[in-house]
């Protein structure tokens, strides 16, 4: 046997006495999914039980440096367990904002320091983080931010708002874009910066969503002190970092034109719902709809793993995360716009058991921030145009 | 598997765009049809591909060929879509050989397979009898006899079917229409009596032709697998036409994208470059991730067939109908966004669509393959 044969054996048995049964089904538009952190409820005690193995053994950040309690794994065997999971329908013990998004920017950037200070945490799911990147006057145009820190010599004080802070009432510590030099051209003064959720003159006000729920905040800083040790890279190089950061949730957000392994097709759902005839679903229009949009998300899963597997064998032109995001996120759109067609005038039931409480309608009303989150549709384009196409 | 080529599909790919971009490209085309030639393809240029031993790619070593495999003979499909190459790869080097191989007895494989692999022999594979591609709907009937089958009915869209030495026939022995049971295949010489050919030349300038079978007698040994139990051989042969025709539209897909993407980079309007207007780089980004889409799609239905995935069938019509949709994205887009210059005959980027669509249509356009995909699917 293979030594990745050997890790697969390993992986398989693992997997098995470790995860709970109820943990085998997949988390579907967020309902079950994990977050961690102080505030953390857990939904079950399979659920704490999942994560707090998981975490242990640093494979809920599989491809980490175990030195920070990280998995350590190569590529070949990050593959080898996302497919053992799959293959029992394992869900993801631990979603995280530290692990798609701080924790790699960290490991690029980070001191010493920071990372030891902060990488355990995240992967064991004990602390939870936010970004506190856009500003009322800021969104596509991230590097117009306005919230500045000054420097008082040992620490800095931060004051200004941010906005659709995504768990910012949830989270722990936020990752924050802070300019540093108000005298510098736009891209050059800003840092990156952490700090405490609890640090006196943090407040994070909720906002309500299309949706009826309230994800996201406005956070508002009032003189709030910020250590010096909690820049990230250097003073004033926030940029880079942050654009780094933002190809990582990129990539995440794109994912979710996956449907992830184990969860129903399209196709099947259509068919339990209306029925076929002869094999073939008895609305035609419906049936066009939905082959359409299946073959639309087999071509992007087959894509995300292409470019996985190029990247793997140092091939391909990288770069390919705007895309990703882009495909991903319409082809998510689309998806739920199809299931509400199929779920038929019961989905529009906003509230009780008929509907599951408005799932499918509030969850697609969801979807349509998946295309704006972490730069929009038309931003996305206008990377790759510029960026890969070399389009001026 | 890793959707990613290994080095020696690379160096082929490598290999083939040099030598189709040199000895093969879309001016070659031109003057197949300004000459108005018979073929519609070149017949040096065909043995030149015979010595590099291309039409012995997919051909098993035990019968003289290099069982190299679908993915390594799409690498020169691929190309041969972005320089336009008229050739008898498709069907002969692809669809008959996978055909003989598949259904063939010992004795047709060691004969035919090796002629094909030398360059002795090409094939026509006829199928369609209607307007649109339905291989279950075959109705042109083969009535044994004592020592053999008679022939009758008419098929169309026969690619190559004016200049084949042989053409693989699907006819019905028993059975009714839409029943996959009593489909059976033959192995006819063209110019058999009883078998007229009417040349139709098509809008990619290529050929294919009706055919027409009137009492056309074969002997028991022209059956080509099991009598009434070819449609397995068929489908299979028509999976790998598919796979490697949507190979075909990603070269045309990337060629049309990338010459009008530099023709966005030199191309003045307003001042200014029409490739710094928003509202083409979005049009254009959008078209560069859906081609991003096709690669995937090509390369895993490729991998599948060489694996003998029971899958491949789904990935088939996955691909053939991704690369219709975007190829036809492609080919307009690239007309629209040349303007006027690429509403003419003399650039050459309105070849594109005229190969596109026959491409498209042959064995099953979107809306067959989204129908296929559906039904494997269950809905
Ligand atoms: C659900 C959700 C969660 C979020 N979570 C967070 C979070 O946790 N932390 C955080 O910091 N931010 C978060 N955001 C904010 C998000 O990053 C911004 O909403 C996004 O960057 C867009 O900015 P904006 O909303 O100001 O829109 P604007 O930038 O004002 O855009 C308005 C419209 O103009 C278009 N547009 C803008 N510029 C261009 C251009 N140059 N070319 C073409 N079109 C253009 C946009 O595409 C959009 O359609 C979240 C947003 C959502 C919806
Ligand atoms: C069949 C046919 C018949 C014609 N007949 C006549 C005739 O009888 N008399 C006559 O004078 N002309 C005629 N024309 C010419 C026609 O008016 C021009 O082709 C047309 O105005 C476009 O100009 P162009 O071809 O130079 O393309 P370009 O202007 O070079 O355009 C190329 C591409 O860039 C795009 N583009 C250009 N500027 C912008 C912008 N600012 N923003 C976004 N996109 C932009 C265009 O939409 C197009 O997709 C004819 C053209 C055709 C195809």
């Amino acid at each position: 046997m293979s030594d990745l044969e050997v890790f697969r054996q390993e992986t398989r048995e693992w997997l098995e006495e470790n995860c709970p049964p109820s943990m085998r089904s997949p988390v579907i538009a967020g309902e079950g999914a994990c977050w961690g952190g102080r505030n953390w409820i857990f939904e079950s005690e399979d659920q704490q039980l999942w994560m707090e193995r998981m975490g242990a053994k640093g494979w809920t950040a599989p491809d980490w440096p175990t030195e920070y309690g990280g998995g350590g794994l190569v590529k070949a065997e990050h593959k080898v367990l996302k497919e053992e999971m799959g293959r029992i329908r394992a869900r993801s013990p631990l979603d995280s904002f530290g692990i798609w998004m701080i924790g790699p920017a960290l490991l690029k950037f980070g001191s010493e320091e920071l990372k030891q200070q902060h990488l355990p945490p995240i992967i064991r799911g004990e602390i939870r983080w936010c970004q506190g990147y856009s500003e009322p006057n800021a969104g596509s145009d991230l590097a117009g931010l306005q919230s500045k820190a000054v420097d008082m010599g040992d620490h800095f004080i931060a004051n200004g708002q941010k906005v659709w802070t995504s768990y910012g009432d949830k989270a722990d510590w936020m990752f924050c874009l802070l300019r540093t030099d108000p005298e510098a051209k736009k891209q050059s003064g800003i840092s990156l910066m952490l700090f405490d959720m609890e640090t006196p003159g943090v407040t994070p006000k909720p906002i309500k969503l299309i949706s009826g729920s309230s994800p996201f905040c406005e956070t508002f800083l009032d003189d709030v002190r910020v250590e010096k040790d909690q820049v990230v890279g250097d003073v004033n190089q926030g940029w880079t970092i942050a654009k780094y950061l933002l190809t990582h949730e990129r990539e995440m957000i794109g994912g979710m034109g996956l449907t992830g392994a184990g969860s129903k097709t399209l196709g099947k759902i259509a068919a339990q719902t209306i029925g076929t005839t002869d094999g073939r679903l008895n609305d035609l229009f419906m049936r066009t709809d939905v082959a359409r949009w299946e073959i639309d998300a087999a071509a992007f899963a087959l894509t995300v793993e292409r470019v996985t597997d190029e990247a793997k064998a140092g091939q391909g032109i990288g770069a390919t995360s705007a895309m990703l995001k882009y495909y991903g996120t319409e082809l998510n759109k689309r998806r739920f716009e199809t299931l509400l067609k199929i779920g038929g005038s019961d989905d529009l039931i906003w509230e009780g058991d008929v509907s599951n409480n408005g799932w499918t309608a509030r969850t697609l009303l969801r979807t349509k921030g998946n295309s704006i989150e972490g730069g929009t549709s038309e931003v996305q384009l206008n990377i790759i145009a510029k960026n890969i196409l070399g389009l001026g | 598997m890793a959707l990613v080529l290994n080095e020696e599909q690379q160096m082929l790919k490598e290999s083939a765009q040099g030598f189709l971009s040199e000895h093969a490209p879309v001016a070659e085309l031109r003057a197949q049809r300004d000459a108005g030639s018979d073929t519609g393809y070149s017949s040096t240029l065909w043995g030149q591909m015979v010595n590099m031993g291309w039409a012995a790619i997919l051909v098993p070593e035990e019968y003289g060929g290099l069982a190299f495999g679908h993915v390594g003979m799409a690498q020169i499909v691929e190309q041969s879509g972005r320089t336009l190459t008229a050739s008898p790869l498709l069907s002969t080097a692809i669809l008959g050989v996978t055909a003989i191989n598949l259904a063939g007895s010992e004795d047709q494989k060691t004969e035919l397979l090796g002629a094909i692999a030398g360059g002795e022999l090409t094939i026509a594979l006829a199928v369609d009898e209607k307007i649109h591609h339905d291989p279950m709907q075959t109705a042109m009937s083969g009535e044994a006899t004592d020592d053999g089958y008679v022939l009758n009915g008419e098929k169309r869209f026969v690619v190559d079917g004016s200049t084949a030495d042989k053409l693989i026939v699907a006819t019905r022995t028993s059975g009714s229409l839409g029943d996959m049971k009593g489909i059976s295949l033959f192995l006819v010489d063209r110019t058999a009596p009883g078998v007229n050919v009417q040349r139709t030349q098509m809008l990619d300038g290529r050929n294919a032709a009706i055919i027409t079978f009137k009492d056309v007698e074969v002997t028991a040994d022209a059956l080509l697998g099991q009598q009434d139990r070819g449609f397995r051989a068929l489908s299979a042969t028509l999976d790998a036409g598919n796979a490697h025709l949507a190979a075909e539209l990603l070269g045309i897909a990337q060629e049309s994208f990338d010459r009008t993407l530099q023709y966005m980079k030199e191309r003045k309007q307003f001042g200014a470059l029409i490739g710094s207007f928003q509202a083409l780089q979005h049009r254009t980004a959008h078209w560069w991730s859906e081609i991003e889409m096709c690669k995937s799609v090509v390369l895993k239905v490729l991998q599948s067939l060489d694996e003998g995935d029971v899958k491949s069938p789904a990935f088939v019509s996955i691909a053939k109908a991704k690369l219709c949709e975007v190829a036809e994205l492609s080919t307009n887009e690239a007309i629209q966004l040349h303007g006027g210059i690429g509403m003419t005959d003399e650039y050459e980027i309105g070849f594109f669509i005229k190969r596109a669509r026959p491409a498209q249509m042959l064995f099953g356009d979107y809306n067959y393959h989204a129908n296929r995909f559906a039904l494997i699917s269950g809905y």
